[in-house]
């Protein structure tokens, strides 16, 4: 099958002024329609900027990125969705509303979008706070609405800029039991970054890791965890091999 | 994002707010009426609202010449700052010229300028227009600059790979972002709005609340220079008040700045 998306040799410069500033130096992967791919590496490693090359709201400066196929087109202005370490939810919106806002910007029928959103937001388990603020629910909460934001406009790839990185360890357990629900429901092609080691082995179906200044691309590989993955697989003697694997490859054993 | 650490219902914050209102006219009263204070340096409550049935100033009309120049001026530093702050963030060239320029002019004292206006306009009610104007606009002009520029760029990069409109961002995220901002500048611009226009009446006017209270201090009617006070002020207490009421019809609860 061929590869939703195509990373080959990107590289990335930040210019300011004269002064040059190589954030990342080679990235080579591929990711599969529905895969759920964890991009892991140490602070200021260049995962944000990976990503947002992806959006597309970076250049890069040598390389190929391709995303799409024949069976699975994308279309570059309406098939992305972008979650965040902060839920950036519009604090003067209701939830449904801030659901609503790719729709909005996109110009899709309202109707159908509200059915869409009020659908989506009961998949995240927020049946029922659809008319609240923002500030009416706890911090994981808003970060669901986020989720159902990035979903609403039926995008094919979703961006996850470390979206549990603020939440306390219980409810990110929580939240990653969810996420993995909610992929398997939504069956998105899903790119999650993420500092946690552990956090990436138990997500991914494959896990990219990336060493620090510049970014390098340290590994790429599959996870070969059963689905749907359960909390008690995390002490289990192949999940350990897998985060020792990256703890070495961080320097950090 | 402030949280309310106590909250209270409307019904007893009302009562309370009543109650000490009451209260300060009562002390006052007493005051009066057992300090053995002579009625030329202090008249009781009874006595200032006595003046204003009394016939012998035309009120009405002084008020109506006072609220005009208040609010009018208000209004016109509302439209003013909000559009000048809207092209300031819209164009940084615009912004780099002209913002600095405005914060000189805006150290200069506005009383200062008051000669200088009644030179240029003559007396009356559009000169004090402008002394309102001149001294509300920029708080209102900051802060709606400020509440503009606050946007989270994460935010922005969502709204760009949706190839969301420059139009569509400042409808649907910064202006609704900067109201909170926006409302707060219009309270104190209000407060000052009134210090405008009295001042302005003060410098150099024939009618208004303002030049009233020069004519009657001059007679040493104390009881009309109470009154006088007490009707600018509730000129001030309504123009606020209607921020208040519309700021909570606009801005939900959690984005209020006090
Ligand atoms: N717009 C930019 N201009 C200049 N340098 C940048 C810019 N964005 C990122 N960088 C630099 O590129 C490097 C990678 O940044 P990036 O934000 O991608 O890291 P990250 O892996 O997401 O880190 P973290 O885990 O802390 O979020 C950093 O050294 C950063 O200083
Ligand atoms: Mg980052």
């Amino acid at each position: 099958m061929e590869p939703f998306i195509h990373l080959a040799g990107v590289r990335k410069v930040f210019r300011k002024g004269a002064t040059e500033f190589l954030a990342i130096s080679e990235a080579t992967f591929d990711v599969m329609p529905g895969d759920l791919v964890a991009l892991v590496g140490p602070s200021g490693c260049g995962k944000t900027t990976l990503l947002k090359i992806l959006a597309g709201l970076y250049d890069y400066d040598g390389g190929t990125v391709r995303i799409g196929t024949g069976t699975h087109p994308f279309d570059p202005s309406r098939d992305i969705g972008m979650v965040f370490q902060q839920p950036l939810l519009l604090r003067w919106r209701r939830i449904v509303d801030n659901v609503l806002l790719p729709t909005e910007l996109l110009g899709l029928p309202a109707k159908a979008s509200r059915e869409r959103a009020l659908a989506l937001l009961a998949m995240v388990g927020l049946a029922g706070f659809e008319d609240k603020y923002p500030y009416e629910l706890s911090g994981g909460m808003q970060q669901r609405a986020a989720i159902a934001r990035a979903l609403v406009h039926d995008p094919k790839l979703v961006l996850m800029d470390e979206p549990f990185g603020a939440l306390d360890a219980l409810t990110r357990e929580k939240m990653n039991l969810e996420l993995l629900r909610i992929w398997k429901e939504s069956g998105k092609t899903i790119v999650f970054v993420t500092h946690g080691i552990s956090e990436a082995v138990f997500l991914g179906t494959r896990v990219v890791v990336l060493t620090a200044g510049p970014a390098r691309m340290a590994d790429n590989f599959e996870v070969q965890l059963p689905h749907p993955r359960t909390l008690d697989m995390k002490t289990n003697e192949r999940f350990g091999e897998y985060t020792r694997r990256i703890y070495h490859l961080l320097g950090m054993e | 994002m402030t949280a309310k650490t106590q909250t209270m219902d409307l019904l007893p914050r009302y009562a309370l707010a009543v109650l000490s209102h009451l209260a300060l006219v009562l002390a006052w009263y007493l005051f009066v009426r057992f300090g053995d204070v002579p009625k030329f340096v202090m008249p009781s409550p009874v006595d200032t609202v006595k003046v204003l049935f009394s016939g012998t100033y035309e009120w009405w009309p002084n008020v109506l010449v006072t609220g005009t120049e208040i609010i009018g001026g208000y209004a016109i530093a509302l439209v003013v700052g909000v559009l000048l702050a809207l092209v300031f963030t819209w164009s940084k060239w615009l912004e780099a010229a002209f913002m600095p320029l405005l914060v000189s002019l805006n150290m200069i004292p506005k009383v200062a300028l008051g000669p200088l206006i009644i030179v240029w306009f003559k007396y009356g009610v559009f000169p004090n227009t402008l002394m309102a104007f001149s001294i509300a606009v920029f708080p209102i002009l900051l802060t709606t600059a400020r509440g503009l520029r606050e946007v989270e760029p994460d935010l922005l990069d969502l709204v760009k790979t949706l190839r969301g409109s420059r139009w569509q961002i400042f409808i649907k995220i910064q202006l609704p972002g900067a109201l909170p901002y926006i409302f707060s500048g219009m309270k104190v611009a209000a407060i000052l709005a009134v210090a405008g226009a009295i001042v302005g009446e003060f410098l150099g006017s024939d009618k208004g609340l303002g030049y009233m209270m020069l004519q009657v201090q001059v007679t040493l009617d104390t009881d009309a220079m109470f009154m006088a006070v007490i009707l600018i002020t509730l000129i001030g207490v309504l123009l606020y008040g209607a921020v208040l009421v519309l700021e909570r019809l606009l801005v939900v609860k959690d984005a209020r700045i006090d």
